[in-house]
Parts: C-alpha cells; sequence; structure tokens
C-alpha cells in the first residue's frame, strides 16, 4: 500500500492510489444490479493491484486461471513500463524475451507503453531486434526510451541507417519523451534535430556517452532548444562551452547532474580546454549541480585538465594517473564529493590526500587502488574528513606500514577517527 | 564383525581412502586405520575419464601422479604400498570389502558439497556390508560446520567477519604423528607379487597413452616436456616448508614481503599446491609459523595476517560447504548475475596467450607451462578475462584454472574467481587492473615477459608491454612486428574498460537499489557485521520483472 500512494505523488504514477479506489466505493446507495457492477469494478482493481506486483511470468501463468483474470492482465496500467530483453544462446546466458510475448505486446499494447528499455546482449541478431520492435511503435506515447547493451556495443554493429530510422520512430511518434538512454548507439546529429524538433518541451535527461556520429553542433541544438533538460551524459568530446553557456542560459532550468567521460582513442591524444568562466556561468546558474567525470587517460593526456578551477563533485580516474594531477586535482575540485582512483604507481600520496583532506571539505568517499600512501599520512588523511567519510574502500596494498602504524594497528585508528568499525578492501592470497 | 560361526577373534581389515590429504604426516584418519587393525591398505581412486578430470592439463596429472609415487615409496618404508584402483568408488568399494573382508574404513573429511554427496553414498555401501567408516576433520583448520553455527547457520561471506569468528573460536587442533613403524605395530598390508600391474602408481607415459588412445579431449604431448617446476609429493612438501620457514626466520619480518619481479616466478619454498593436494598439512603448516613467530618475536601472540594464506583457503571452504552451486552463477544465492559475454574465440585467445597484451599473454603462458602463477598475476588475468576487459563469464576462467593451475581446488578457485570478477563477497569494482600499466609498475623491465614469451626478447622496456605503439623500426630492430609475428591488443583498453565500469555500475545500482551518483556507494557493505544476510539478494534477481517497482530502471528521471 505504502509503495502505491508513493507513486500517485510521483507525476509519472502509472496506477490509481488506494484513495482512488476507496473514493469511487463510496458513493450514494445503487440498485444491485449497479452495485453488482460495481463489486466487479473494484475486484479487478484489487486484481491489478496485485498484478503489480507479481514478476511476469507470475502474472503470465495467473493470467491463464480464468476470463476475469486474463482480462486483468491485459489491464493498459500493467503495461505502461517494460523492459525487452533481447539475448541469443550463442552469445548470453541469460534468457531473452518470448518472441510470442513481444508480438502480443506489440499488437495489444503498444498504444500503453509509456516507460520501455531494450537490453540486448553482443549479438547484431539483438541489436536488429530491437530496432525491429522500435519501428513499431507507430502508436506509443514513450516517456522514457532506453537502449542499454549488457555486453559489447551491438547497436554500433547495425548499419546507421537502420538504426536511425527505428529511432526517429519513437522521435516522431513519442512528442513527449522525458528520458531517453542512449549510449553506444550510432545516433547522428540529424536524429538529435527530429529529437528536439519533436520533444523539446518535455526532455529532462538524455545520456548519450559514447555516441561518436554525434558533433558539438548537435549536441548544443538540444541544450539551446530543451530547456527543461536536467540531466545531460555525454563524451568529452562534445563538451565546449557554448554548450555550457547554453545549459546556464536564462531559460535552462537548474541542470542536476553532467556526467562526462574523457577516454582516449589513441594515445598522446590532445583534449581541448574548457575555460573557467564556461565552469563558473554553470555554477551561478545551478549552484546545486552535480558533475560526474569519468578519465580513461594515459597518464600523459592530463596536459589540458585540472589547470583552473572545475566544479566537478565525482570522479573517477580509470587508469593510472600521475601524483602530480592529483596534486592539482586537491587545489582546484572544492566541490569535490567522491575521488576513486583506480592506480597511481608507486609513489606515496601522502601530500596529495592530505592537500585534498584540507581543500575539498565536502569529500564523503574515498576509494584507492593501486597506490601508495603511508599509515601515517593516512590516518591524518582520515583524522582531517572525520565523519563525513562515508564511503572509504582503500585496497589493502595502498597502505604503506611506518613507524607509526603497522598494518594490523592502523584500522583500529581510523576506525576511531570515523566512528565505525573499518578495515582496508582485501584480494583473496595464495 | 557381522558373520556368526567365525571365530570369536574377527581379524579388523582396514582401507584408508586418500582423495587428498596425499601424505602420512598429521593424517588422523589414518592412524585410526593402523590402530588396533590387523591390516591396513591404502586406497586411491583414479578414473581418467571421470567427469572434471577429463580437462586436466598435464602438470596436474603429473603432480597427482608424483604425489601418489611419494606415497607408495614412503609406504614402502613401513613394509606396505599404496593401493592404486583403477574405477570408481561407488562401483568398486563393494568387492572390495567383500574381497578384503574389510570392517573399517577411514578417509579424511571432504568438505565439498560433490565430496559430502559421494561420502554418504559411500558410507551408505559402507555400513550395508557392515563396515565402520572413520572420518577426520584434517584438510582444513577447523571445523567449517563449527564455523557457520557460530555465524548463526550461514558462512560469513566476508573476509573480516570470518578473521573474527575464527578468533573467537579455540585453536585448531594439533597435528598428529606422522605414521611410523611403532605406530603401525602389528598392522600389516597384504601385498601380493603382482601388485605392480594390478595396484602400481601408472606413470604419465601409460595416463597419455590413455588418453590418447581413447580420443579423449584432453590428450596431451610429453614429448619434450620439461621437467616438473614444481615436484609432487609429501616428501618435497616437507622439504619445502623448512626452506620457507628458514626464510621467514633470516628476514624475521612477517610483513607481507613487497612485490617484485622475482615474486613472479615460481619459488622453492611455494606451498600452495601441496597445501591443495594434502601433501602438507595445513595444521602442520599453522603449527610451524607460529613457533616460529614466538620464537623470533619473543612469545607475543601472532596476528591472524601472520596465516593469511591458510585463512583464504579456509574461508573459501567455508563459503563453498553448503553451497553445491558455489561455482556456478546461476541458482547460486550468493553470485550476482551479471549479463557475461559469450565469446569462444575470446576465450580461447585468453586461455592460449594470444590477447596480444604481453603482461597477460605471459602470465598465461607462465601458467599454462609450470601450473602456479603468482596471486597478484592471477588478479590480472582474472580482471582481464571478466570485468576488465573482455567481459567473460568467470566461470570460464575457472575452468581453464582447473585444468593448468595446480593449486586450484573447486571451492578455493570458483571463490576466488567470483571475488575477482566482483561477481561476490560484496566487492568494490572500481579497481580495474590495467593490462599494460601494472606489469611495467611490478618488473619495469620487462624480465618476465622475455621470459615466456621469447618473441618479444627484442623489445626494449620502454615498449614491451605495449609492443604495438612501438614505432616500425623498433618492432624491425626486435624482429618481430606486431600483427605477423605477435598478435595485436585484441582489445581497447580504455574502451573496454570504461563500457565495464559502466556495466557493472548499472548492475550494482539495480541490485543495491542505491538511486545516487557515487561509484562506491552502489555496491552494498556490510555495516551489520554479520556478513551475511544481505540487504540484497544477488541471486534473486529476475530477468524483466515488469514492475513498476523502486529497483525498476525507471523511472530515468530520477537517476543518471
Amino acid at each position: 500500500m505504502k509503495r502505491l500512494s508513493r507513486d500517485c505523488e510521483d507525476s509519472t504514477s502509472s496506477c490509481e492510489g488506494p484513495t482512488d479506489s476507496c473514493k469511487r466505493a463510496r458513493q450514494p446507495a445503487e440498485d444491485p444490479g449497479d452495485l453488482l457492477s460495481n463489486w466487479a469494478r473494484r475486484l479487478q482493481e484489487i486484481l491489478l493491484h496485485i498484478f503489480q506486483y507479481l514478476p511476469l511470468l507470475d502474472r503470465a501463468f495467473a493470467s491463464q486461471v480464468c476470463r476475469g483474470w486474463n482480462e486483468a492482465f491485459h489491464m493498459p496500467e500493467l503495461w505502461r513500463c517494460f523492459e525487452f530483453e533481447l539475448n541469443q544462446p550463442a552469445s548470453s546466458y541469460l534468457k531473452a524475451t518470448h518472441p510470442d510475448l513481444i508480438k502480443q505486446i506489440i499488437k495489444r499494447h503498444s498504444n500503453h507503453l509509456q516507460y520501455v528499455s531494450f537490453k540486448v546482449d553482443s549479438s547484431t541478431e539483438s541489436a536488429e531486434a530491437a530496432c525491429d520492435i522500435l519501428s513499431q511503435l507507430v502508436n506509443c506515447s514513450l516517456k522514457t526510451l532506453g537502449l542499454i547493451s549488457t555486453a559489447r556495443p551491438s547497436f554500433m554493429e547495425l548499419p546507421k541507417s537502420h538504426f536511425i530510422s527505428a529511432l526517429t520512430v519513437v522521435f516522431v511518434n513519442s512528442k513527449s519523451l522525458s528520458s531517453l538512454k542512449i549510449d553506444d548507439t550510432p545516433v547522428d546529429d540529424p536524429s538529435l534535430k527530429v529529437l528536439v524538433a519533436n520533444n523539446s518541451d518535455t526532455l529532462k535527461l538524455l545520456k548519450m556517452s559514447s555516441c561518436p556520429h554525434v558533433s558539438p553542433a548537435g549536441i548544443l541544438c538540444v541544450a539551446d532548444q530543451c530547456h527543461g533538460l536536467r540531466e545531460l551524459a555525454l563524451n568529452y568530446h562534445l563538451l565546449s562551452d557554448e554548450l555550457l553557456l547554453a545549459l546556464s542560459s536564462e531559460k535552462h532550468v537548474h541542470l542536476e547532474h553532467l556526467r562526462i567521460d574523457v577516454v582516449s582513442e589513441n594515445p598522446g591524444q590532445q583534449f581541448h580546454t574548457i575555460k573557467k568562466s564556461s565552469w563558473d556561468a554553470m555554477v551561478r546558474h545551478s549552484p546545486k549541480f552535480n558533475l560526474v567525470m569519468y578519465f580513461f587517460l594515459y597518464e600523459d593526456e592530463f596536459g589540458p585538465f585540472f589547470r583552473d578551477e572545475i566544479p566537478v563533485t565525482h570522479l573517477y580516474f580509470g587508469r593510472s594517473v600521475s601524483k602530480e594531477v592529483l596534486g592539482r586535482v586537491g587545489m582546484n575540485c572544492p566541490r569535490l564529493v567522491e575521488l576513486v582512483v583506480c592506480a597511481n604507481g608507486l609513489r606515496p600520496l601522502d601530500e596529495e590526500l592530505i592537500r585534498i583532506a584540507e581543500r575539498c571539505q565536502h569529500l564523503s568517499a574515498i576509494g584507492l587502488g593501486e597506490c601508495e600512501v603511508s599509515c601515517s599520512a593516512f590516518v591524518e588523511f582520515v583524522k582531517m574528513c572525520g565523519r563525513r567519510l562515508s564511503q572509504l574502500s582503500i585496497m589493502e596494498e595502498v597502505l604503506i606500514p611506518d613507524h607509526k602504524y603497522s598494518l594490523d594497528e592502523i584500522h583500529w585508528e581510523v576506525s576511531k577517527h570515523l566512528g565505525r568499525v573499518w578495515f582496508p578492501d582485501m584480494m583473496p592470497t595464495w | 564383525s557381522t558373520t556368526t560361526g567365525d571365530s570369536v577373534n574377527m581379524a579388523t581389515n582396514s582401507i584408508h581412502w586418500f582423495r587428498k590429504g596425499l601424505r602420512l604426516h598429521d593424517n588422523p584418519a589414518l592412524q585410526e586405520a593402523v590402530c588396533g587393525a590387523d591390516t591396513v591398505r591404502c586406497v586411491y581412486f583414479l578414473d581418467p575419464w571421470f567427469s572434471g578430470s577429463s580437462n586436466l592439463g598435464v602438470n596436474r596429472w603429473r603432480f597427482l601422479l608424483q604425489c601418489l609415487d611419494d606415497l607408495d615409496s614412503n609406504l614402502r618404508k613401513l613394509n606396505s604400498r599404496l593401493f592404486v584402483i583403477r574405477g570408481q568408488p561407488a562401483n568398486v568399494f563393494p568387492r572390495l570389502f567383500k574381497e578384503w573382508e574389510i570392517s573399517r574404513l577411514t578417509f579424511e573429511y571432504d568438505s565439498e558439497p560433490f565430496g559430502k554427496e559421494r561420502d554418504a553414498a559411500i558410507k551408505k555401501l559402507a555400513m550395508e556390508a557392515g563396515v565402520e567408516v572413520v572420518v577426520k576433520i584434517s584438510h582444513t583448520l577447523y571445523n567449517l560446520d563449527r564455523i557457520i553455527e557460530l555465524n548463526g547457520g550461514q558462512p560469513p561471506l566476508t573476509y573480516k567477519r570470518f578473521q573474527t569468528l575464527i578468533s573467537r573460536m579455540d585453536p585448531p587442533e594439533m597435528p598428529v604423528e606422522t605414521l611410523s613403524n611403532t605406530i603401525m605395530g602389528c598392522c600389516v598390508t597384504p601385498v601380493s607379487e603382482d601388485h605392480g600391474d594390478k595396484y602400481g602408481v601408472p606413470s604419465l607415459e601409460e595416463l597419455a597413452l590413455f588418453f590418447n588412445l581413447h580420443y579423449l579431449d584432453s590428450g596431451f604431448d610429453i614429448e619434450g616436456l620439461p621437467s616438473a617446476v614444481w615436484p609432487g609429493g609429501e616428501t618435497e612438501a616437507l622439504t619445502r616448508i623448512e626452506r620457507h620457514l628458514e626464510r621467514k626466520a633470516w628476514v624475521a619480518n612477517f610483513e607481507r614481503p613487497r612485490m617484485n619481479a622475482n615474486s613472479l616466478l615460481a619459488s622453492p619454498t611455494g606451498l600452495s599446491p601441496y597445501l591443495r593436494f594434502g601433501c602438507l598439512s595445513c595444521r602442520l603448516f599453522y603449527f610451524k609459523l607460529t613457533d616460529l613467530y614466538r620464537k623470533v618475536k619473543k612469545n607475543s601472540t601472532p596476528p591472524l595476517s601472520l596465516y593469511g594464506q591458510l585463512l583464504w583457503r579456509e574461508f573459501f571452504y567455508t563459503a563453498a560447504t553448503t553451497n553445491p552451486r558455489f561455482d556456478k552463477m546461476e541458482g547460486n544465492p550468493i553470485c550476482v548475475r551479471i549479463p557475461w559475454d559469450k565469446n569462444l574465440e575470446a576465450l580461447a585467445k585468453w586461455a592460449e596467450a594470444k590477447t596480444g597484451f604481453p603482461w597477460i599473454d605471459a602470465i598465461m603462458t607462465q601458467l599454462r607451462q609450470e601450473g602456479w602463477i603468482h596471486h597478484l598475476a592471477r588478479h590480472a588475468v582474472a580482471c582481464f578475462l571478466t570485468r576488465g576487459d573482455l567481459w567473460i563469464s568467470w566461470e570460464e576462467g575457472m575452468k581453464v584454472f582447473e585444468a593448468l593451475l595446480l593449486d586450484a581446488d573447486w571451492s578455493v578457485n570458483a571463490g576466488s574467481w567470483m571475488w575477482l570478477s566482483c561477481s561476490s563477497f560484496f566487492q568494490q569494482f572500481f579497481h580495474c587492473y590495467c593490462p599494460v600499466g601494472f606489469g611495467r609498475c611490478t618488473d619495469p623491465n620487462g624480465d618476465f615477459i622475455r621470459r615466456y614469451l621469447p618473441i618479444l626478447r627484442g623489445f626494449p622496456a620502454k615498449y614491451i608491454y605495449d609492443p604495438w605503439n612501438a614505432p616500425d623500426s623498433v618492432q624491425a630492430a626486435a624482429k618481430c612486428i606486431i600483427g605477423v609475428h605477435y598478435p595485436k591488443p585484441m582489445v581497447n583498453h580504455a574502451e573496454a574498460s570504461r563500457l565495464n565500469i559502466e556495466r557493472m555500475k548499472q548492475i550494482y545500482q539495480q541490485l543495491s537499489r542505491y538511486r545516487g551518483l557515487g561509484l562506491l556507494a552502489s555496491v552494498p557493505s556490510t555495516h551489520n557485521g554479520n556478513g551475511n544476510g544481505m540487504s540484497y539478494s544477488p541471486g534473486e534477481q529476475q530477468s524483466g520483472t515488469n514492475t513498476p517497482s523502486e529497483y525498476n530502471f525507471f523511472p530515468l528521471h530520477l537517476r543518471l
């Protein structure tokens, strides 16, 4: 019951609340015929309510019990959300949505669908099947669409035009798309224009990391037209000063999340810089926005980054990052909330960590992989951050015992300052 | 005694059944076989057709045969012999019970689910034949059921929880004495003239011939096989442990040793394969470590970290003992369902050391040639296969290790793979081992690469970890053109790791119902200290639930 009423508060609720159906029941006295039909209706509502808690398979079994239950099974409210799982036995261990079910949905429920996602495995067949379904969603008015590759991005294997034409069916027909997740797809600038032309008023979330056919101009068009955009995820090559300024324009709502992936295509790649003034404009316009940045660069490609103050809140270094860069992070990332470092190398990060504790006053989560920090410096770091550190994930090998602390002693010290029992992350040894 | 009408003094004829525990020292079950018995026969069942064994590589077979040879030779010193029986226990035991008039069967407790099932069946057979069964725990330090009991009926799923439980228990039992003539007493082993033909330990040549004749997939070539880097057997194990302890004493430092290039090479003090086969008693090792520590550190209490190697082993045995699906993703209550890719071609490249990443290929080459790799090397190749680069199921990696790795037994192998692929045990997934950088840090000069991949010998240290980046001139000088003499890298690591970390994050966020932006918070932790009763149930993930519930993918606009 609790869950339902919460859903009702949400504007995207897909079902009635209990209060609504109760209101309907409290009507003036009726004759027996009407009473009976009221009961029947209420039963349907109860069935609907129960069916919503059942996984699809169980619901399908239930639908075979009698006509009434079968009707309940096909009520529109149960078909607002659907996740199509498209897997081939040759490329996945997981089961796929049954093709007959897919046919049924398209036939009977395509106009009920509002929140749809496609999970495809690494086979081109699965991506094609997804496109096939997409092209048939003509009567749909989707609010949410997600194209998710669960393994290798198979959408990229498709002929671009084939994919684009399937996707634009949805863009054109939906007209009220609010969330769109199209990472790792061959979406391009013209198709983004179509998206914008039909959904600019409603688009709130756009996730499109690693879409190589989109250009900065293409995404700028989205930012210019879709003033309700609250969440955006893209690759660094699409980021520009113009984009940030467009997102900070008066007409624009406050941006909530901006996620940027910085990925190296070739070693020694040169990356452009973003002006500090553009970031400043963002912060002025959306003071609470979160900037999430994931870096997958070679060590020597960090030249343009962290030279000036940048409002990043969540930072992940997926490859080795140098001591020097981490030093710059300490200097220039005052809004930092989470720092995760996959690897650094074999020189202790003592100074850099202390500086981060000093200057990143909002830091509440830190993860260190193949790095080195002396135990004393680490204890100092934890002392300075104190209880604001809710996530402290340090690989055991990171901590170097010194004259003050051994490995066995350090977890007591750290636990003391954190206010809870803490241990480093361990890996099995043989 | 079963039949009437026989003499009152029925002869006690024992069988000791060797499975693991291939040793005469600290073998309480063997002692029980001998104690008060008239005859004892030590048997080992060898069935090359047996499922699972057909997968094993030559090093595994050789190690095993060397263990059996060593047992046989040590038993000879006690006027006894090893009886190697070709066949399956369930088929053969009834005959042996009759033929040898057996009244007692002893064996070392096997905690693995399959082992327990097999042993239950044998116990039943024995009961039907009036044979007394005696089982003793000596493959693990502790009684694993006791640990589970202390943890409220569930095995602990974090190593820290496990350590906490251990520290509250009594120390492990002391190792028992080595079997000797004194202990044997009047107990004898009837050995026939044709013992060698009937029950002798087969040679590797015989076994190879057998496999090749029967066209089993696992046929191996022993021509030009180099001598074993890890020679099997109890005698070797006991020599090694003395060396191991000598080295520790000399260093007088029980801290975790710093990793360097040498650590990657097989060490004459390495013990893991011997612990796995039971050539070395884990309890003996435990107590010798304790004694040494007390001597060197003047009687202070040893920290748990001293026994790291042994406790990890114990942890995985405990986690596995009540879970028959411990080695699977599907239907395994502690394993996260991850949409791994099925890709036989990619898997083969990894298994056959043809990935194009010298660090990975050198490790896999060492594994295949010698049967052992350093634990950090294991992390590197396991990460590469699963959550790091190839996104292939950990079950596939586990099968390859099972074939090639001498110390990989069912529990430890499956558990480690789940751990390293972040499929269980609440592991953070953010740290991805770089197939170029990680090796470079460990062995900057690249000697390890040159040793196991001679084709790359000519590359300078600057390029040996990423030879595809070397200019044409360097490749030509090294007489190795990438793409011709050595494969190009099979993935773009930056792109692959970007994709995969995103996948892992999606999966964990869906599981933990976490709706924030943090990477670390996606993985639920166990602040309840129980190390069990997870706040989520990975084994209960359902595909396509399609209920508009909280943890569903929708509505998107509330999370990125």
